[in-house]
């Protein structure tokens, strides 16, 4: 059973479906309601939103964790337009998202259009694509570190193999991101194929069959006929991957911690440090507001498309 | 069909072959090479070239850990952060659900509008209130501070609301017509149909809890009470080479998801493609 959201299903939601005989809920309909819905709304609004409300006056504080805290205005947001940590943790961020995004998608889509081959194997290749799914970021990064380990590690040996030089790999201020993407890629394509497997399933054979009586080649159906077919889920796809690869913070935990010399040092990993290491709260949650703008313009842009395409997605 | 059409000789497989099986091969190899790396003496990690296959079957990694580390303690918080948050979304996610799709009551699309818009704030911004919050009510290094943010979420109360407005309506009518309560008819007509969408669910949050990093991470700093994936990230940094040691405890973090994927692939991947985020 695949579960698929539509994005207009976000703007929708709040519209009253029609309930009915019954006009008005009564105040007995109304214990019931909040009866099923309360608990959990209250988790998430005590758990979101007020959390959310308060990082926002956290991010107008010199907040040290331990002693009363200050208000200072809007001056970590002045202090973050000029931090060069920040805009190199930025830029560390962007170098991640311009690699991770494209090759995902891509890769995604070209993987998907060889799996809905009906080939042999068609289930194995697919498990092994698939499996790297459920290995977490801890176990990821740890079995990262012993692949690319200078020394011993596989990649490595396969160069010494091939008569190529050594690299030193997650210890290279140049290689270190270049590999993370690597990672990530091996541990999340498989979101990228599957929703390009589904978006491919959905094409309807008949459009592609009249395509095929008119005297089009394979090519030629899958450039005017697929493709244009594939548009929205590649915008979503896109869109989802770049949220992703602003958040990226765990695999960089379980790598480099932001070493060597910060060069991995990503937007996220930034604001832990400032908040759990040097304690600067207020100073961390400003950043942290930076990244929820952006996340947020990434997510009403999906929505808006989802509304404009009316395209099943998510 | 499999064949494309440009190759004017028969090729007696399929071309894509050529593309699928050196990409399935780099995505499994490492899983493979770490189970059977932690099995390894290290005198078959530290030389050149590695051996793929072990010379001998050695389990020192897994008695390292056992002495070496609390992984049991650690498997044992995993597992009840994990049972919590699972049992916690299949109860509190479906009664929401319900609620919000077929119930009638004040204030309904105010709280679901609210519940839904928290999708869209990243769980970066909760760490530092959430963090504050948790050391005023001194949940900091208690089982607490990982298991409540995974009680509900608004994604799992979003899921289930679109599941149950997909069922037809003549159910539960037929069900009040018997003279069910509301929530008579919540537990003996709906939730039985909605197991496809429960087992979802469940492993997303399955997979949500076992897999987290960030909440245990911020919370937790006795060793005791760590989470196998808190437990294997710092161990790492007092074990560098050790990778023996290491990937067995690689082995005991993913084998139970591994096993649970290999078992039920196609619930895993239906879930798959509503969770993208990770890492």
């Amino acid at each position: 059973m695949a579960i698929t959201f539509s994005t207009g299903d976000l703007a929708q939601a709040t519209k009253t479906s029609r309930q009915g005989k019954e006009a008005r809920p009564t105040l007995r309909s109304t214990l019931t309601g909040w009866a099923f819905c309360g608990p959990a709304t209250l988790v998430i609004l005590g758990l979101s939103v007020f959390p959310a409300g308060w990082a926002f006056v956290l991010s107008l504080q010199k907040n040290d964790l331990i002693t009363p805290s200050v208000n200072v205005g809007f001056s970590n947001y002045q202090t973050l337009a000029q931090d060069p940590d920040m805009f190199a943790a930025a830029w560390h961020t962007l170098f991640y998202a311009l690699m991770y995004v494209p090759t995902s998608v891509l890769g995604g889509l070209l993987l998907a259009i060889a799996l809905n081959r009906p080939i042999r194997f068609q289930w194995f290749y697919r498990t092994c694509i698939f499996v790297p799914f459920v290995a977490s970021a801890a176990a990821t990064g740890i079995l990262a570190n012993f692949v690319f380990d200078e020394k011993f590690g596989a990649a490595n040996n396969l160069l010494r193999l091939l008569h190529l030089p050594q690299q030193g790999f997650l210890t290279d201020t140049h290689q270190a991101m270049m590999v993370i993407v690597i990672i990530s890629l091996w541990g999340s394509i498989g979101f990228c194929v599957l929703t390009y497997l589904a978006a491919l399933q959905d094409i309807s054979q008949d459009i592609v069959d009249a395509a095929l009586v008119d005297g089009a080649n394979k090519w030629q159906v899958f450039r005017h006929v697929t493709l244009p077919e594939l548009g929205p889920v590649t915008v979503f796809t896109t869109v989802w991957q770049m949220i992703a690869a602003i958040q990226l913070f765990d695999l960089v935990f379980t790598t480099t911690k932001g070493q060597p010399l910060n060069s991995t040092v990503t937007l996220v990993f930034y604001l832990y440090r400032m908040a759990f290491m040097e304690f600067k709260a207020g100073y961390a949650s400003a950043i942290a507001y930076v990244i929820f703008a952006i996340t947020m313009v990434l997510t009403l842009f999906m929505v808006w498309y989802g509304k404009k395409t009316k395209v099943e997605a998510f | 069909m499999a064949v494309t059409r440009a190759t004017k000789y028969k090729v007696p497989f399929s071309l894509w072959h050529f593309l699928l099986a050196p990409t399935a091969l780099v995505f499994v190899i490492p899983l493979v090479w770490m189970i059977l790396t932690s099995f390894m003496p290290d005198t078959d990690i530290n030389r050149f070239p590695p051996r793929f296959w072990p010379s001998t079957f050695s389990v020192g990694g897994y008695s390292g850990l056992w002495t070496d580390s609390h992984i049991v303690l650690w498997f044992r918080n995993t597992l009840i952060v994990s049972t919590a948050g699972v049992l916690g979304h299949l109860a509190l996610c479906s009664l929401a659900g319900y609620g919000f799709a077929r119930l009638k009551f004040y204030g309904r699309n105010m709280g679901f509008f609210l519940m839904v818009g928290t999708i869209m704030v990243p769980t970066q911004l909760l760490m530092i209130p959430t963090f504050i919050l948790f050391s005023k009510f001194g949940a900091i290094n208690t089982m607490a501070a990982p298991i409540i943010p995974w009680l509900t979420s608004a994604f799992g109360v979003f899921m289930m609301r679109q599941f149950f407005l997909s069922l037809p309506r003549d159910l539960e009518d037929a069900g009040r017509l018997d003279g069910c309560s509301q929530f008579g008819v919540f537990w003996h007509i709906i939730l039985p149909l909605a197991k496809p969408a429960l087992a979802t669910l469940a492993i997303f949050t399955l997979l949500g809890t076992w897999n987290d990093l960030i909440w245990p991470l911020i919370s937790i700093s006795d060793e005791k009470l760590y989470t196998l994936q808190l437990g294997l990230a710092n161990f790492q940094g007092t074990r560098r080479t050790q990778w023996q040691l290491l990937m067995a405890g690689n082995v005991v973090a993913t084998l139970p998801l591994l096993v649970a994927f290999l078992a039920a692939q196609k619930q895993f991947v239906a879930t798959m493609t509503f969770s993208g985020m990770k890492g």
